[in-house]
C-alpha cells in the first residue's frame, strides 16, 4: 500500500463495486424473474431479503458454518414465498398488496428475532482470489470474489437455458402468459405459481445472506437500503430475461460505486448527484429502449402490471 | 387546548392526584419523585449498533444501577411522529419524569411539543439545538466536545500511517462532522506535517454498503488508516480491518471487532453525563438546561490503546491527553488554512473547544481532500 493508483482507482472501483455490490441484486432480480415469469409479481422481496440476511447471520453465528446460514435463510426465503403464493391463490387477492405486506412483515419479523445478533460477530463467507496475477493490492482486492457472486452467473446462465429449453420453463411461462391455456392443458396455475413464489424467495434470501455473511458482512436493522425492491425493478428493467438481470445488476452495482471512487480521486463536488447515477442510468435506458408503438417485450401476460 | 383525549383525560387525573408534585415545574410528577425516577431512553438504531446509539445505551446502563432510579428505553424510532408517541406512552404508561431523546432529529418540533404538552415532565435532548428563552424550560440539551478525541485519534493515525495518507468515511458535511475530519488531520500533521486525509462523504448516517465502498475506495487510493463519522462505525471498521489497514475508533470501542488494527477510539462517556443528572434530579436540584463538556470534563474518552500503538505514539498520546485535561489546548489554532486557501484562522488566534466559532465550521483545513458540497 505505499501509493494511491490515481484515476485509475474509478474503473477499477466500477469493475469491484460491480462485483461486490451486485451479488444482492443478482439473486433477488433472477428468483422475481422466475416469480413473473409464472405471472406473479412478488413486492415482498426487501422484506425476504432482510429477514434471509438475519436467518444467515443468526444461523451462522449459532451453528459456527456461514453454508448453514445460507441454507436456513433459503429455508425460510422459501416460505415467505409460499405464504405469498398460498394467499394469493385465492380469488380477488391482489398480488401486489401482499407483497407490500409480507415485506412490511419480513422487516417486522427480522427486526424483532434479529434483536441479539446485531453483536455477536458472524464467520464469513470464503471468496475466491482472482488477482494472484497482479502486484498490485488494489487489483488483488478488486479481484476477491465470492462463491456466491459466480454461482448468482451460473445460475442466471442456467435459467435463461432452462427457460427456453426445458419443460419445466415450457410449464412456466404457458402459466406466466395465459392462465386458461394452461389449465387447458391440465396444469394447475396456482400450484405452478405456488412453487416460482417459493422458489424467487428462496434466492432473494441468498441475496440476504450475502449481505450479512459477506459484503458489507454484518447485521443490523439497516442493512439492505432497499436493494430488494430496486431487484424487483431490475427484472422489468431486463426484460424478464435471466442474464439481462444479471447485467443489469452488475450495471447497478457499478454505478454505487461511482459516488466513493470519484471522491477519492478528488472529484468532489457534487456527490449526492453521482450518488443518484444507478437511478439515472435506469431511467435514460428505459427512456431510450421504450417505444409508443409495442407493448414491453418478454412480458408474461398474466402478470397483473401489464393485464 | 388541546383536545380531549383518553390519554389526556388520564393524564390529567393521575397529574391531579399528585398536584403538590405539579406546582413547581422543577419537581417531578409523582409525589415521592425526590427518590424514585423513571428515565426514558429513545434511541434512533439499534442499542447494540458499536456506534452511536450503543454510546447512549452503556450511559443508560450506568444510571440503571443507580438506587431508586428506572429506566425504560425504545430502539429503532423513527424522528418522526412516532417519536412522539413514544414519548407519550413513556409519560402516561410509564410515569417517566426525566426523556433523554438522543437523536438529533427528535427535537424540533417533537420533543418541543411533548415539552409543551407535559409541563411538568424534564426533556434533555443530545445535540447542539437548544436555545435560551426560545424553548421551554422543562427542556435543555447536553452534547460533549469530541473533536479532541478525533485530534488524539490523528496523532496513532500520524504514527501508523506509511503511506502519508489517512482516510475518514464521513456522513453528511454538517459542522460536527467537519470539526472532526479537521480535527484528525490537524492530529496527524503534529507528528508529519506532510499527512494528507482523504474524506469521503456517504450522504446518509446509516448505509452500509456505501459506507464499505467507501473504505474500501480509500484503501485503494493509498489511505492505511481509516476513521469515520458514521451512526455505526462497524462495517467501516470491519472493512478497513479486512483490507490491513488501521482503525481509530468512533462513538464507542470497537476495539473487540479488530482487535489488531484497532488504534484508539474516540468514545462518549455518557454514563457520567446521565449519572450527574440523576444525582440532580433526586436531589432536587435544577437540572441545567445546556450542559456541555470533553475530555477533561469527562463527557468523552478514549478507547485503551491498541497493539499497534507505537511506544513514541504513545508518549505523544499521553502528553496531549495530559495537556488536553488542564484545559489549556486548542486544536483550532492560527495561521490556519482552508483546502481552498482562504484562511480560517488568523495567526494568534486560537479556538477553545467550547468556542462558538467551531459550532458553524463549514470548511475543511488545508491538507483534507475533499469537499463540503
Amino acid at each position: 500500500m505505499e501509493d494511491g493508483i490515481g484515476i485509475w482507482g474509478v474503473p477499477l472501483a466500477i469493475l469491484a463495486g460491480a462485483i461486490r455490490v451486485s451479488t444482492p441484486f443478482i439473486f433477488v432480480s433472477l428468483g422475481e424473474a422466475i416469480t413473473e415469469r409464472s405471472g406473479r409479481i412478488n413486492l415482498g422481496l426487501e422484506g425476504t431479503l432482510v429477514f434471509g440476511a438475519m436467518t444467515a447471520y443468526a444461523v451462522a453465528v449459532m451453528s459456527g458454518s456461514p453454508y448453514i446460514g445460507v441454507l436456513a435463510a433459503m429455508a425460510t426465503g422459501a416460505i415467505f414465498g409460499l405464504v405469498h403464493g398460498f394467499i394469493c391463490k385465492f380469488p380477488k387477492v391482489n398480488d401486489i398488496a401482499i407483497g407490500i405486506a409480507m415485506m412490511q412483515f419480513g422487516l417486522g419479523l427480522a427486526f424483532f428475532l434479529g434483536k441479539p445478533f446485531i453483536q455477536p460477530v458472524a464467520p464469513r463467507l470464503p471468496s475466491i482470489s482472482l488477482g494472484g496475477w497482479s502486484d498490485l493490492p488494489q487489483v488483488q482486492s478488486a479481484l476477491t470474489i465470492n462463491v456466491l457472486f459466480i454461482v448468482g452467473g451460473l445460475l442466471a446462465l442456467a435459467l435463461w437455458w432452462a427457460f427456453r429449453n426445458t419443460r419445466i420453463g415450457l410449464i412456466l411461462r404457458v402459466v406466466g402468459d395465459s392462465s386458461d391455456a394452461a389449465r387447458a392443458m391440465g396444469l394447475n396455475p396456482d400450484t405452478v405459481r405456488l412453487l416460482a413464489t417459493a422458489a424467487g424467495g428462496a434466492l432473494a434470501a441468498i441475496g440476504g445472506a450475502y449481505l450479512s455473511l459477506y459484503y458489507p458482512g454484518s447485521w443490523n436493522e439497516g442493512i439492505s437500503s432497499g436493494q430488494g425492491l430496486m431487484a424487483v425493478a431490475l427484472v422489468i428493467f431486463a426484460r424478464w430475461n435471466p442474464i439481462g438481470c444479471f447485467l443489469a445488476a452488475l450495471l447497478f452495482g457499478g454505478a454505487g460505486a461511482l459516488g466513493p471512487a470519484l471522491q477519492s480521486v478528488g472529484v468532489t463536488q457534487g456527490y449526492y448527484l453521482f450518488y443518484a447515477a444507478p437511478y439515472v442510468l435506469t431511467l435514460a435506458i428505459l427512456i431510450a429502449t421504450s417505444s409508443p408503438t409495442r407493448a414491453l417485450v418478454g412480458a408474461p401476460g398474466a402478470l397483473s402490471i401489464t393485464k | 387546548m388541546t383536545p380531549m383525549t383518553r390519554r389526556s383525560f388520564l393524564q390529567t387525573t393521575v397529574a391531579g392526584t399528585a398536584a403538590l408534585g405539579l406546582s413547581n415545574s422543577l419537581f417531578y410528577r409523582s409525589a415521592s419523585a425526590q427518590t424514585a425516577l423513571t428515565v426514558g431512553f429513545i434511541y434512533v438504531g439499534p442499542k447494540d449498533d458499536y456506534g452511536y446509539n450503543q454510546a447512549h445505551a452503556e450511559g443508560a446502563a450506568v444510571i440503571k444501577a443507580l438506587p431508586g432510579v428506572t429506566i425504560i428505553e425504545e430502539e429503532n424510532v423513527p424522528e418522526t411522529v412516532d417519536v412522539q408517541k413514544t414519548m407519550e406512552s413513556m409519560i402516561n404508561l410509564d410515569g417517566a419524569g426525566l426523556i433523554f431523546p438522543t437523536s438529533f432529529g427528535y427535537f424540533d418540533p417533537h420533543m418541543l411539543a411533548m415539552a409543551e404538552k407535559y409541563p411538568d415532565v424534564q426533556f434533555r435532548h443530545c445535540g447542539g439545538l437548544w436555545q435560551e428563552g426560545k424553548n421551554p424550560a422543562n427542556t435543555g440539551s447536553y452534547f460533549g466536545y469530541i473533536g479532541q478525541g478525533q485530534y488524539l485519534n490523528g496523532i496513532n493515525a500520524g504514527y501508523a500511517t506509511k503511506s502519508k495518507k489517512i482516510g475518514f468515511v464521513a456522513a453528511k458535511p454538517i459542522p460536527q462532522v467537519l470539526q472532526n475530519i479537521n480535527s484528525f488531520l490537524l492530529g496527524a500533521r503534529s507528528v508529519d506535517p506532510t499527512i494528507t486525509c482523504q474524506v469521503i462523504f456517504t450522504g446518509e448516517w446509516s448505509l452500509a454498503v456505501k459506507e464499505a465502498e467507501a473504505t474500501n475506495a480509500l484503501i485503494d487510493q493509498g489511505a492505511d488508516v481509516i476513521t469515520c463519522h458514521v451512526d455505526s462505525p462497524k462495517v467501516v471498521v470491519e472493512t478497513a480491518a479486512g483490507r490491513g489497514a488501521f482503525i481509530c475508533g468512533y462513538h464507542a470501542n470497537q476495539s473487540p471487532l479488530a482487535p489488531e488494527k484497532y488504534l484508539t477510539g474516540a468514545e462518549w462517556a455518557w454514563g457520567n453525563v446521565y449519572t450527574d443528572f440523576i444525582k440532580k434530579a433526586q436531589a432536587g436540584e435544577p437540572l441545567g438546561n445546556f450542559v456541555r463538556g470533553g475530555l477533561k470534563d469527562g463527557f468523552v474518552k478514549m478507547s485503551p490503546l491498541g497493539p499497534g500503538v507505537s511506544e513514541e505514539a504513545r508518549k505523544k498520546f499521553d502528553a496531549t491527553l495530559a495537556e488536553i485535561k488542564t484545559g489549556t489546548f486548542s486544536v483550532f489554532k492560527g495561521p490556519l488554512k482552508d483546502n481552498k486557501g482562504a484562511d480560517v484562522v488568523t495567526a494568534g488566534q486560537a479556538f477553545a473547544e467550547d468556542a462558538i466559532e467551531l459550532e458553524s465550521m463549514a470548511y475543511l483545513v488545508e491538507g483534507v481532500v475533499g469537499s463540503t458540497s
